[in-house]
């Protein structure tokens, strides 16, 4: 099993929303011109995505999971006589969590921050269709966390791997500003060139080792090891060559 | 007579089904207002899913019921919406109509939508649903809602399907499953593979989606120089 600490890390490097994923794209390309509302909205992800998270996780355990209505009544259980599974309602639910949090977070920024608040203007909202938040909620429930810490953990994680990503591109974007790049490249298309080049970056970080065993392959992961098998063979072709 | 006159008048005002300003709304967001390339929307659960057309392909789809239902049904209860919890509503929309898609792809194609994995849930945030419907179907009367919902579905699609194409092509010499290359099982090899070709395993890694994109983009401004940016 991944001890709490892996999935923290892991969550940061190899497997970030934005290199890995390419979740919540949208807000990071359109926030990230300057460092300070990167900074802003990088916390307002962290802290929304350390409270979705678990909150998801407990109606996913509590409600949602085939089963997981045992608490409320022992029939309801796998072996019982009438098994619920009330999964397919969840990407109404999880949503609906995000949306409520995100409305907290934005009452919160407006009363105590009124400068932030202003800097961010329409993003705010905008968070909660960030698709960052509600991927990290689908993972979660894909990748069947066994324990609340283990599920806070990469949501805090997650938040903390999106926030790097996004300050360090607005940290490139700035100076790029002052370099000359060829004028149909301007603006989008060589940010979108220099996240790739991140992204293949933070892949290096691939090949470290977190725990000791490796985890048993989850069927739900089997499309990723396929990826993640010609990922391993294009690395053995790159350690060839040198 | 007078009652052949009254209904000649009701219809003057209306404008037939594919006018002109209709027939933008659907070629448009194909070109100088793509909501990829140009608006830069909806990348989040693009990219990720464009290592192999054929899944590429199945999401395209899936945006594209999504995205036109989703702005006929806003459009049509435009005026009922209370503006405070417009974004909301939207997103419980958005969601339902996920939940049916999800719930036929794993009916007919499970191979695929057990591939496509989260990302299919991800239609609910996709920018460009939430675009469409705040700008477009909270505005319009269902048929130019239902038009272009339609280019900016189409407009997303070939995007992926280029990048999709190029990806799976050089990246493992196939298209939609089918060796083009010929076979490169070790040993057996035979057409290109004989010759000493090998595949670009670089192209399967995710960050090469968003190069790929980054030089469509540059192509694009490069022909349409009206959208360089300052």
């Amino acid at each position: 099993m991944e001890s709490t600490l892996d999935i923290f890390v892991k969550a940061i490097f190899t497997e970030n929303m934005i290199f890995a994923y390419f979740l919540g794209m949208c807000s990071y390309l359109a926030v990230s011109k300057t460092v300070k509302t990167a900074v802003g909205l990088g916390a307002a992800v962290i802290f929304v995505m350390a409270v979705t998270i678990p909150a998801n996780y407990v109606l996913e355990n509590y409600i949602l999971k085939e089963g997981a209505l045992v608490w409320l009544n022992p029939e309801y259980g796998v072996n019982g006589s009438q098994t619920i599974d009330l999964s397919f309602l969840s990407f109404i639910m999880f949503i609906a969590v995000v949306a409520a949090i995100v409305q907290l977070v934005e009452m919160i920024v407006e009363k105590f921050l009124p400068t932030l608040y202003g800097a961010l203007g329409i993003f705010l909202p905008l968070i909660a269709v960030n698709c960052a938040i509600l991927g990290g909620a689908l993972f979660m429930q894909d990748r069947q966390y066994s324990t609340l810490l283990d599920a806070t953990s990469f949501g805090i994680g997650s938040g903390v791997g999106w926030f790097i990503a996004i300050v360090l591109l607005a940290a490139i974007r700035e100076k790029i500003k002052y370099s000359k790049t060829p004028a149909p490249l301007r603006g989008i298309g060589i940010t979108f060139i220099v996240t790739g080049l991140m992204g293949i970056g933070f892949m290096s970080f691939t090949g470290i080792e977190y725990g000791k065993k490796k985890p048993a392959a989850k069927a739900a992961d089997k499309a990723k090891i396929e990826v993640k098998s010609d990922i391993q063979t294009s690395q053995l072709i790159i350690n060839k060559k040198d | 007579m007078s009652t052949t006159e009254e209904v000649a008048k009701k219809r003057e005002p209306k404008e037939p089904l594919f006018s002109k300003k209709n027939k933008k709304l659907v070629t448009e967001p194909l070109g100088d207002n793509n909501p990829v390339t140009v608006q830069i929307l909806g990348i989040c659960s693009a990219l990720a899913i464009t290592v192999q057309i054929e899944q590429a392909f199945w999401m395209s789809v899936s945006v594209l019921f999504v995205l036109i239902a989703g702005n006929v049904v806003i459009s049509a209860l435009r005026n009922l919406i209370p503006s405070r919890i417009r974004i909301i509503a939207q997103l419980v929309i958005a969601a339902t109509l996920v939940i049916i898609v999800d719930e036929v792809l794993k009916a007919y194609v499970p191979d695929v939508s057990e591939k496509l994995s989260v990302f299919v849930g991800l239609i609910i945030t996709n920018c460009i649903l939430m675009g469409r419907f705040e700008a477009f179907a909270m505005a319009n009367k269902p048929w130019p809602s239902a038009l272009d919902a339609v280019g900016n579905g189409l407009g997303y699609a070939w995007v992926l399907m280029v990048v999709s194409f190029v990806r799976e092509l050089l990246g493992s010499g196939k298209l939609w499953g089918a060796n083009i290359f010929g076979s490169n099982l070790p040993g057996e090899e035979s057409g290109l593979y004989a010759m000493g070709y090998m595949n670009n395993n670089m192209m399967i890694l995710p960050p090469m989606a968003l190069i790929v994109i980054g030089i469509i983009i540059w192509v694009q401004r490069y022909r349409n120089r009206a959208l360089i940016e300052e």
